[in-house]
């Protein structure tokens, strides 16, 4: 994981029956609450719309020439054509950054995996060599299949110990397109759930393939998030207009949800399948998210300047060090914020 | 009709009848049960009845093979209007009484007819929810309520089953997902033949006769949380 510096520690591991949530209203007033207050935030005929992508197993071990390396898929791609990143030999408790380099790889190299099966080098990014295009030795289930026997989840240096597979999925866990956790949601229990629903807040649901948070190369993280896949449900785009003709506010539960929303509504939000490629920030003028849940991010981490597209850069700064001194816990096994409504 | 639908233990028995008498053009399939001959031919058969087939192999017993088994499904097919639980295994033959049963076979019975599908059914459902419902069916026995001598370990995990249900449905009543239980009366199935050797197989039902009728009930308005003994049901096969 690469973190940037801030003084709010990790949780470094789930917490059962923790439920901390950071109201940070666009009028500036900061909060710390119980998720269980949740309805009480939202009114009824608002939308709140999750992406119920599960963590696909995306790291591999595999040989170059040699050479140790770890495979991160860095998407997924049912006809076994996908981006990929490659790290040199290291475990999940090494920091990304300071393991040893990969081999450089070419065009048509051939990296071996589990059970002796090939991975073929289509394309090597130009700006960082450890960015490949891979065409993986199967495709579909097949693919899949071999995917959950033998690749783990990503890993983060500040848990306190290998994470499970089941152990980065949320409640809405479906169709294995994130390569990492959509953690905004983890904390978002059906019990939660159901109460919003009960309360008259909508539910909805898109499915957005989260990318790598951290791949070992600065200027290749600095291009974060690369380009993700994305489909939105025809019921989920009839929902987001029904919500907004009735006055009611559009929540998205996680940075990936606004993503895939405000990327599709730049082309009039129709259902299907998309690629987020916008990069949003303060200067985004959004067209459909109202608000916004998503774990704590500090200044400097591109969740931050993400959310700065819903409340002013300083209100996120100040609303950060409070929850700090609050005892709020960072990243994706830690506490979440509802931004700007 | 649904439309697609997900079955464990579908390889054998009721679970293959099931299939086979949901398989026709338009029909998508799920088919889940261990690696087999037995698993290959039901989704050949699927196939040429038209169905569209994903067939997994996979050991329920395998609790933390779930998610992996779970997400490979959603993929493949999408979120299923229905799912039956009906894998099951007696834990080890002849049966014995709960004395004489050892832990490992207490332990795999338990893992392969309440957890292994409990785990497998808690990562469809909130994909079913969200897509407005659908049904949930638990394969239960008269041994789950009567206390049979040697079906101990059988009939404890299927009642853990029943109630498992019972409580989900409490917890998710409104949500437009019925979960039901159902006993499918006794059949002429190889596992039955294992419990029972020496049943005469013609005094026993048909398992395609107990799908067709299965597939009549769930097409009727019973509540969410029932458990159904099929023969006693009065309606229509």
């Amino acid at each position: 994981m690469n973190a940037p510096l801030t003084t709010m520690p990790a949780a470094a591991w789930p917490e059962p029956g923790r439920d901390r949530l950071l109201h940070v209203r666009a009028d500036g007033e900061l909060q710390a609450l119980s998720l269980d207050a949740l309805p009480t935030l939202l009114r009824p005929g608002d939308l709140l719309v999750l992406n119920d992508a599960a963590t696909l197993p995306a790291c591999l071990a595999g040989r170059v020439r040699g050479h140790l390396v770890e495979l991160r898929l860095a998407a997924w791609g049912a006809d076994g054509r996908v981006p990929a990143v490659l790290m040199g030999e290291g475990s999940w408790q090494d920091d990304t950054d300071l393991r040893p380099s990969p081999p450089t790889v070419e065009v048509g190299e051939v990296i071996v995996l589990a059970e002796g099966r090939e991975a073929r080098v289509e394309a090597v990014d130009p700006r960082s060599p450890r960015l490949v295009r891979l065409r993986l030795p199967l495709v579909g289930d097949a693919l899949l299949a071999w995917l959950y026997r033998h690749a783990w989840p990503v890993q983060y240096r500040y848990a306190a110990g290998p994470l499970p597979l089941a152990m980065v999925q949320t409640g809405l866990a479906g169709r294995p397109w994130s390569v990492e956790m959509p953690s905004a949601s983890r904390p978002l229990s059906w019990q939660r759930l159901l109460a919003l629903r009960r309360f008259g807040v909508g539910l909805a649901v898109l499915t957005h393939g989260a990318g790598l948070s951290a791949t070992g190369d600065p200027a290749l993280d600095a291009r974060l998030p690369l380009p993700e896949p994305y489909e939105i449900p025809a019921a989920t785009v009839a929902a987001v207009q029904q919500a907004r003709a009735r006055g009611g506010r559009v929540i998205a539960a996680g940075t990936t949800v606004v993503r895939a929303l405000e990327a599709a509504a730049l082309r009039g939000l129709p259902p299907g399948p998309g690629t987020a490629e916008l990069v949003i920030d303060a200067h985004h003028p959004r067209a459909v998210v109202d608000g916004l849940i998503t774990n704590m991010h500090g200044p400097g981490e591109s969740h931050f300047q993400l959310a700065s597209a819903f409340v002013p850069v300083a209100l996120l700064a100040r609303a950060h060090q409070q929850a700090t001194a609050w005892g709020f816990r960072a990243h994706e096994l830690g506490d979440v914020a509802l931004i700007g409504v | 009709m649904p439309t697609t639908t997900i079955i464990t233990g579908s390889s054998r028995g009721l679970g293959r009848a099931l299939a086979l008498s949901l398989a026709s053009p338009g029909a998508r399939l799920g088919l889940v049960a261990r690696e087999s001959e037995a698993l290959r031919d039901t989704a050949r058969a699927a196939r040429e009845r038209g169905a569209t087939v994903l067939a997994v192999a996979a050991d329920l017993g395998e609790v933390e093979a779930a998610p992996g088994l779970a997400a490979r499904l959603l993929e493949g097919l999408g979120s299923p209007s229905l799912l039956v639980l009906g894998a099951s295994t007696l834990g080890a033959v002849p049966l014995a009484q709960v004395l004489d049963t050892p832990d490992e076979v207490w332990l795999r019975t338990f893992q392969v007819n309440v957890l292994g599908g409990l785990a497998l059914a808690r990562r469809l459902v909130p994909a079913m929810i969200l897509a407005g419902g659908g049904t949930v069916v638990g394969v239960s026995s008269d041994a789950a309520v009567e206390a049979y001598p040697s079906w101990g370990a059988y009939g404890a995990s299927k009642a853990a089953l029943d109630h498992a249900l019972r409580t989900w449905a409490a917890e998710l009543e409104g949500t437009g997902l019925r979960l039901l239980s159902v006993d499918p009366g006794e059949m002429d199935t190889a596992m039955h033949h294992d419990a029972l050797p020496e049943v005469d197989p013609a005094t026993l039902q048909r398992p395609e006769a107990v799908a067709r009728r299965l597939l009549a009930l769930l097409a009727t308005p019973v509540p969410s949380g029932s458990r159904i003994t099929l023969p006693d049901w009065g309606g229509a096969a």
